[in-house]
This record gives structure tokens, sequence and C-alpha cells, in this order.
């Protein structure tokens, strides 16, 4: 049976000073994910490795590890993609380790939650009784749909260097998420986002590494929507844009007959 | 943006990268290191510039100085220096316009909803970055000649 060499990154808060190495052998299975390695390791190695998942298909964003060099999920990563047979898993870059393979994501729902990841509706009775359905065109919707598929995994995060260099900066994930939000016919908060990515620490220290979008595993390119983001931002401070309307509400369908009769019963009833 | 998980960085084992990313962090591809290479440019320019007024000073200290000066300067290794400013501010000043257009989204293309296998809006665009860098050797080989000649 073919084995892969997985050398694990271990730290024990408490214990350990600095993290380290330790090397475990898996037998290769069909199909098999570096989770699927992690999880063996665990189950029949040592069981007090650490690390966080949870769906195992790449929709709760919890098994983001530095694979190989790259940010990556564990569970979305077949080891066959990685083409050796030595696969070293680390902890996500730019966040602090809490045991093993645990990074510390505060960081990144401090930062997603400081932006207001919600729609501010400018009708405050409608947003809280709603009578209808606010009405957005298909093409308003391709507008930030793609930016809506994020999982918070935090790769884009560990991706970028001005993470790397700057604690107070918002990060890739964050600034895509103002932007979803501010091109949303629904948002109201446009003002209030923009006001808080224009700031020292804010929007324009993306140098457009574009490692963000490269690690994204969900394919929001977090680096098209800072960049439009910060378009957004010059063309509203130049005066050169005009304001979104807000969506409206859909009226109530008219009342009307079905097209076509129910036919009647072919077979008697009893 | 201030956010009280910036505390969590003092209870966790810090793991921050820092500047050393810049040189490497990761199996990135050009864009990444693109960024690098217009930092490092820049911070030759600048300190090119802060020589250039440096030297420019020794006129105060009368022709004599200067020649003295001017001397050193045409030594070997300095023109060497100097091709080296040339071609820092060839791509500094192409990758530069790139950056200006891309940063306020021209040329990336629209958002498109999604779907696998993901190609995101920079590398969609490469051909963008390569012809920029074809005009950036060019230009480079061009100088050199310039310069040998
Ligand atoms: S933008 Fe992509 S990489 Fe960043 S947190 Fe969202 S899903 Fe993860
Ligand atoms: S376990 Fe949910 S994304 Fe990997």
């Amino acid at each position: 049976m073919q084995e892969l060499t997985f050398k694990v990154q271990r730290y024990l808060p408490g214990k350990d000073k600095k993290a380290y190495i330790q090397q475990f052998t898996v037998p290769l299975r069909q199909g098999m994910t570096v989770l699927d390695g992690l999880i063996y390791i665990k189950e029949n190695v040592d069981n007090t490795l650490s690390f966080r998942s949870s769906c195992r298909m790449g929709i709760c964003g919890s098994c983001g590890m530095f694979i190989n060099n790259f940010p990556m999920l564990a569970c979305h990563t077949p080891v066959e993609e990685l083409g050796t047979d030595r696969i070293e898993v680390r902890s996500l870059p730019n966040f602090p380790v809490i045991r093993d393979l645990v990074a510390d994501l505060d960081l990144l729902f401090e930062k997603h939650k400081s932006i207001k990841p919600y729609i501010i509706s400018p009708d405050t009775e409608e947003a809280e009784e709603p009578t209808a359905e606010f009405l957005q065109s298909g093409e308003e919707l391709e507008g930030y749909v793609q930016f809506a598929y994020c999982v918070k995994c935090g790769l884009c995060m560990a991706a970028c260097p001005t993470v790397a260099t700057d604690a107070l900066f918002p990060g890739p994930q964050s600034l895509g998420q103002a932007y979803r939000y501010c091109t949303d016919r629904r948002d109201a908060g446009v003002e209030e986002r923009f006001h808080q990515a224009d700031s020292r620490h804010g929007v324009w220290l993306c140098h457009l590494a574009g490692a963000c979008s490269e690690a994204c595993p969900k394919g929001v390119d977090p680096a098209l929507a800072i960049q439009l983001l910060k378009r957004a931002m010059v063309f509203d401070s130049l005066r050169l844009k005009k304001k979104k309307k807000p969506a409206s509400i859909a009226q109530p369908l008219a009342e009307s007959k079905p097209k076509i009769d129910v036919p009647e019963f072919t077979v008697k009833q009893p | 943006m201030k956010t009280k998980a910036a505390g969590s960085e003092n209870r966790h084992l810090p793991n921050r990268l820092g500047i050393k990313s810049w040189v490497w962090g990761g199996n990135y591809t050009l864009e990444r290191y693109l960024y690098t290479l217009h930092r490092v440019t820049g911070l030759g320019l600048l300190l090119y510039i802060t020589l250039h007024l440096a030297m420019n000073g020794f006129r105060l200290g009368g022709v004599e100085s200067w020649i003295d000066i001017m001397e050193i300067l045409g030594m070997s290794g300095f023109k060497v220096g100097e091709y080296l400013v040339a071609a820092a501010f060839i791509i500094h000043a192409l990758n530069g316009g790139r950056l200006i257009l891309q940063h306020l989204g021209y040329t990336l293309g629209k958002p498109k909803p999604p779907v696998y296998p993901y190609v995101d809006s920079l590398r969609r665009r490469r051909p963008i970055v390569w012809a920029m860098l074809a005009l950036i050797v060019a230009l480079a080989v061009y100088v050199l000649i310039v310069f040998v000649t």
C-alpha cells in the first residue's frame, strides 16, 4: 500500500514556546483528502492532534490550513491534486495559533462584523414588518452575487501580504463584503461603509497582490470587489456617479383566474 | 478599523508573517511577487533620489569638490547602479500604470457568478501583465544597449 508522509504543525499552549513539525505516515486511499489524512492520524496514531472541521464538503469554511505552502480547505484538497507524497500542513498564517492546526479566527469575524455585513434598510418600518419582497433585476443581482458566496474561511486573509504586515488592515474578506453590501440596491449603508473603509489602515492599503483571489476556494474574487469598492469611493468623492436608487417593493400580485380550468374528474367519485 | 480581536494575538501564538512574506509568502503566482517588485523598485528609486540630492549638495563645496565627486561617480560600479535605477524606473512606471488602472477596477472585467473551476479576474486578464512584462524587458534591453554603447 502506498504511503504518504504528513508533516504536521504541533503547538500545545502552556507547554510549547513555539510551533514545531511532527511527521506521520498515513496509508493512501483512493479519493483521500488532506482532511481524511488528518482524521486518520487523530483516530489511529495520535488523538491529541487538534484541527477544526465540520461539513467536509467545502461549505462551512472551518478547515482552512496552509497546505504545502498555500492556504486551502483541507476537506476540499484531494491529496492526489498536490502531486507529491509529502504533505506539510501548518495552521493558517496571519492568524494566531490556538493549538496545533487550530487558528484563532476572531480577528476575521470581528473585522467582518465591523463593516455591518447586512442590509441596512432605508425603510426601517418595511425592514421590521415586511409587506412584500424588494424588487431586484437579474443584472443587479449579478453585480454582487459572486461576493455573496463567501464562507468566511479566512484563506484570503492568510494569503494577503498587507494583512501580514498591518494588524489594523481590514483585509480582503471584510472589504470584499463591504462592496457586496454597498452595491446592493436594497441597502442604504454606503456612506457608513465608505467612511469606515476610507481610513489610514483602510482600503487604500490594498496594493493588488491578488493572492486573496488566488486562494479563495469559493471563487469569490475579493481582489475584484476591493478594486470596485475603490472605484465607487473615488467616483463618489468626485461626485461622478449618480446615487443608487433604493429598491422598490414588489406590488401585490393582481387577482387572476387560472388560465386553464381544472378538468372535471373522469372517474366517477364514489 | 480597530477591533477587540486584535488582542487575541497576545493570548495565542502569534503567526503574522510580517515583512518576510514580501520575499516569500507561499506558492502564489505572478501578481503577488509583482507587488514585492513594485515596492522594492519604489524604495530603490527613493534611495536614488535621496543620494542624488545629497550628491548635488557637493556643488556647495565649490568646483573642486564637485569634480572629485563626479570622478567617483564615473566609476564602473556606479554605472551599474545607474543602469539599475533606470531599470527600476521602467518597472515602477509601467507596473504603476497597470496598477492605477486596475485599482480603479478597469481591465478587470465585471463580477460574474462563480462557476467551477474558478478563475479570478486577475488571472483572466493575465495577458495584460504578460504584455507589460514584455514591454519592460524590451525597454530594459534597449536602455542597456544605450548604456553600453
Ligand atoms: S473571500 Fe473567499 S477566501 Fe476569503 S473568507 Fe470568503 S470564501 Fe474564504
Ligand atoms: S470542513 Fe467545512 S469547509 Fe472543510
